[in-house]
């Protein structure tokens, strides 16, 4: 008896040997990733309620207020959404390689899928300050000295007068773009902030990546880094529709 | 027929095993950096039961206040502030956490059949947030506190007090995210760390609840999260959302606070049903009956929950339509809660029912949930609702359900795992008083609000006139009552951690995996890992395994 248990007990032992990166709770490492991953998506979807709330908001604010979100939405600049959203698009593509990268443990091209993503997102940061400042110089930012003055007088503001020719709205409505623009600086401040993080941790990643660290076979962490990375894209990629294309055509007046 | 089914191993020879969770490692550093679930379940532990005291002594002042008809012990703005407070760390700071940072976490490893949870980082991650916001809130209290009440209504909180809104909706707001890892983390264990043959309908009703109720807490908290980051924004910017004058809306608030604080109910109370489920079964030696109604009501309820928010804004001047919609919805909520009602009544039947303190406990939750849950078929009916809402009668009714209701739950569960968790019995008599005197002090305290609400007593007032005033005396009395079921477990249960009998690896001969290990607990909770080959509440199954035990032994 005593035989066939040490046996038994011998492969046991062999069976627990596994990778240093396996945590101890963990059966498997396949068990150990799943779990991670799942944690991960799960993540993502209590951020997707975080969002949701602004969703909802926008979504009544503009049913009843549609003059003022119409012209709100015309002076966004489209020429940088349409980069920005390029710019974000390929730094998706980035992630996707240096994932792919760390599977096929090529440091080199891990680090350098990570310095660009890194680029591109600072490029993304850069291009929204310009238009937040251009915000604050128009006094379109809500609660500090919000000025209706191209609303209610559209002809003084030429730029955006001579590509849309907006009618002036009344005094009412018109102070309803304040409720437009709250709602951009809130959806595109929030999206920027989750971009902020994300670039923090790609600066760690690098780093951590240059010594080697993900290119072993455990590419837990850089796999779900990049699902982070692609969520904060799709954001993007419905805020750039709402806020700036949807009234590019507005229904015939 | 015994009236005892307490099965103690021989005292003279009985010792705790050297070897368990508490003693692995020793110093403070070795709690405050643990990654083990038991031991963040201490942590948690300790740090709730501070802030129900801390609630709870709010809660007496109030009681106090209201003995008489002026307002004579506090001003009325300071009585605003501590009804406020006691709502906020009670509702965000004691029973949201109670059932599922506790015990959830002490026994839902054990009872998967796993080694600790997913993510034990974020398991402590969790409690450090907890404790952020928990002193957080105290330094709002200590410096002038809130008065909002706990729902911190606008335009009320944006626009008109001059006190801490956002230090408290900062503490909310964190605790809302230590929430949120509580039950990320369960999900991901219940669906990626169960032992072998451990399938989803062999898991104990304890955890389908907690599943239930961490659905709810990961799709509901993050809502909670941004209705306080815009009334915070509306507070200090102005930004309008909320705002009518800027074409804002309070509802807005309204709707995306309860979109969350519905839920939340379901949060707090769902945890300790699945307490109940687990206590009535092993107290009567049954089989929970209609274990899959049960299992599904869990996730009914947490499905239900979600669409019901409006009720609570039927003055508040949303349409008729919803009204109509919501009161239908909130009714159905009813039905899933039945099933579970009705199910431990069956399971009772014909059961070999003993009365250990645990399941005194389980029987005021059940009778008290019922009376609870059944005003809020008549609040969920729109005229009715109209007539008993912002009344005493809505704080009797979520009284009976979160203090009847989940803290018997909570106090049920705490002594049915105490043995498990510390080795060792509190005494039986003592803490079979402690019960019978919370369930009389609870009835005393709020039986009679529902007389006053339907009176016509306002909530939120420090003075009333005097003719409800002797129905008050009741209640403050009953309050008092309350006070002594409350502090005497603090006293016995704190007492047997030095005093009390060995209790032995299976106290109450439980059918669940936890049961089947040592007391404490070992680190990694079993030496290895167990196939999992009979269904939950196999009292048969149990009986097997002591004869083989038995017979290995001769």
């Amino acid at each position: 008896m005593s035989d066939s248990t040490a046996i038994a007990h011998g492969t046991a032992e062999a069976h627990h040997e596994h990778p240093p990166y396996q945590r101890h709770h963990f059966e498997t490492i396949a068990q150990q990733n799943d779990a991670t991953n799942f944690a991960m998506w799960l993540f993502l979807l209590t951020e997707i309620m975080f969002f949701g709330g602004l969703f909802t908001a926008y979504l009544i604010y503009r049913n009843w207020y549609y003059p003022a979100f119409v012209q709100g939405s015309h002076q966004l600049q489209i020429g940088w959404g349409t980069a920005n959203t390029a710019v974000l698009i390929t730094s998706s593509f980035t992630m996707a390689m240096g994932v792919w990268s760390a599977e096929m443990r090529k440091k080199g091209a891990l680090v350098l899928c990570l310095v660009l993503t890194f680029t591109l997102g600072l490029v993304f940061l850069g291009i929204k300050t310009i238009e937040y400042s251009e915000k604050i110089e128009k006094h379109h930012v809500p609660g500090f000295h919000y000025s209706v003055q191209s609303f209610v007088d559209p002809a003084s503001d030429p730029e955006v007068y001579n590509e849309y020719h907006d009618k002036p709205l009344a005094l009412d409505m018109a102070r309803h773009t304040e409720l437009y623009f709250f709602l951009y600086f809130a959806m595109t401040g929030m999206h920027a902030l989750h971009m902020i993080i994300g670039i923090a941790i790609l600066g760690f990643m690098i780093f951590r990546a240059r010594a080697g660290a993900y290119t072993t076979g455990h590419v837990t962490f850089v796999e779900n880094f990049g699902l982070y990375w692609h969520f904060v894209d799709i954001v993007w990629i419905f805020l750039f529709p709402l806020l700036y294309l949807i009234n590019r055509h507005p229904l015939a007046h | 027929m015994s009236d005892t089914i307490v099965t103690l191993p021989d005292q003279s020879t009985a010792r705790i095993p050297k070897m368990n969770y508490l003693t692995k490692e020793n110093g403070l550093l070795s709690w405050l950096l643990t990654g083990d679930h038991k031991r963040i379940a201490i942590l948690y532990l300790i740090s709730i039961s501070f802030f129900f005291f801390v609630g709870g002594s709010l809660a007496g002042l109030i009681r106090l206040e209201l003995l008489t008809p002026q307002s004579d012990l506090m001003a009325t703005d300071t009585y605003n502030k501590v009804f406020s407070m006691h709502g906020i760390i009670m509702v965000f700071f004691f029973l949201v956490p109670s059932v599922p940072a506790t015990i959830g976490n002490f026994i839902i490893p054990m009872m998967i059949g796993a080694k600790d949870l997913a993510l034990p980082k974020v398991n402590l991650l969790s409690w450090y947030l907890y404790v952020a916001a928990g002193i957080l809130a105290l330094y709002t209290m200590a410096s002038g506190g809130v008065d909002t009440g706990w729902t911190f209504t606008t335009p009320l909180s944006t626009h008109y007090v001059n006190t801490h809104v956002l230090t408290t909706g900062m503490a909310v707001f964190i605790a809302g995210f230590s929430s949120i890892f509580t039950g990320l983390n369960f999900i991901v264990t219940i669906h990626k760390m169960r032992a072998p043959g451990m399938t989803w309908f062999r898991l104990p009703l304890f955890v389908w609840a907690h599943y239930a109720a961490s659905i709810l807490m990961v799709l509901g908290t993050p809502v909670l999260a941004i209705a306080i980051v815009l009334m915070a924004l509306e507070r200090t910017v102005g930004i309008g959302v909320f705002d009518p004058t800027k074409g804002g809306d309070p509802l807005l608030f309204q709707h995306l606070f309860w979109f969350y604080s519905h839920p939340a109910v379901y949060i707090m109370i769902l945890p300790g049903m699945g307490v109940i489920s687990e206590v009535i079964s092993t107290f009567s030696r049954k089989r929970v009956f209609g274990y899959t109604a049960v299992a599904f009501s869990s996730v009914a309820i947490a499905v239900f929950g979600f669409f019901v928010w409006a009720h609570h804004m039927f003055i508040m001047g949303i349409s008729n339509y919803a009204v109509l919609i919501f009161s239908l919805l909130t009714m159905l909520v009813a039905v899933p809660s039945a099933i579970k009602i009705f199910n431990w009544a069956f399971t009772l039947y014909k059961g070999s029912i003993t009365f250990e303190t645990p399941m005194l406990y389980a029987f005021g939750f059940m009778g008290l949930f019922t009376i609870g849950g059944m005003t809020g078929v008549f609040l969920g009916a729109s005229g009715t609702d109209i007539h008993l809402t912002e009344t005493y009668f809505i704080v009797a009714h979520f009284h009976f359900v979160m203090v009847g209701g989940m803290l018997m739950a909570f106090l049920s569960g705490i002594h049915f795992w105490w043995p498990k968790m510390t080795g060792r019995m509190y005494p039986e008599k003592i803490s079979q008083l402690a019960a019978v005197v919370t369930f009389i002090g609870f009835n005393l305290t709020f039986f009679p609000q529902f007389i006053l609400g339907t009176l016509g007593m306002p909530r939120r007032y420090a003075s009333y006139p005097p003719e409800f005033q002797i129905l008050n005396v009741f209640s403050t009395a009953g309050a008092s009552v309350l006070g002594v079921g409350y502090l005497l477990p603090v006293l016995y249960l704190t007492w047997s951690l030095k005093y009390g009998e060995i209790a032995g690896n299976n106290p109450w001969q439980a059918t669940g995996l936890e049961w089947q290990v040592q007391s404490p607990p070992l680190t990694e909770n079993f030496p290895e890992i167990p196939i999992v080959d009979h269904e939950a509440y196999d009292y048969e199954w149990l009986e097997r395994q002591k004869e083989k035990e038995v017979a290995s032994v001769g």
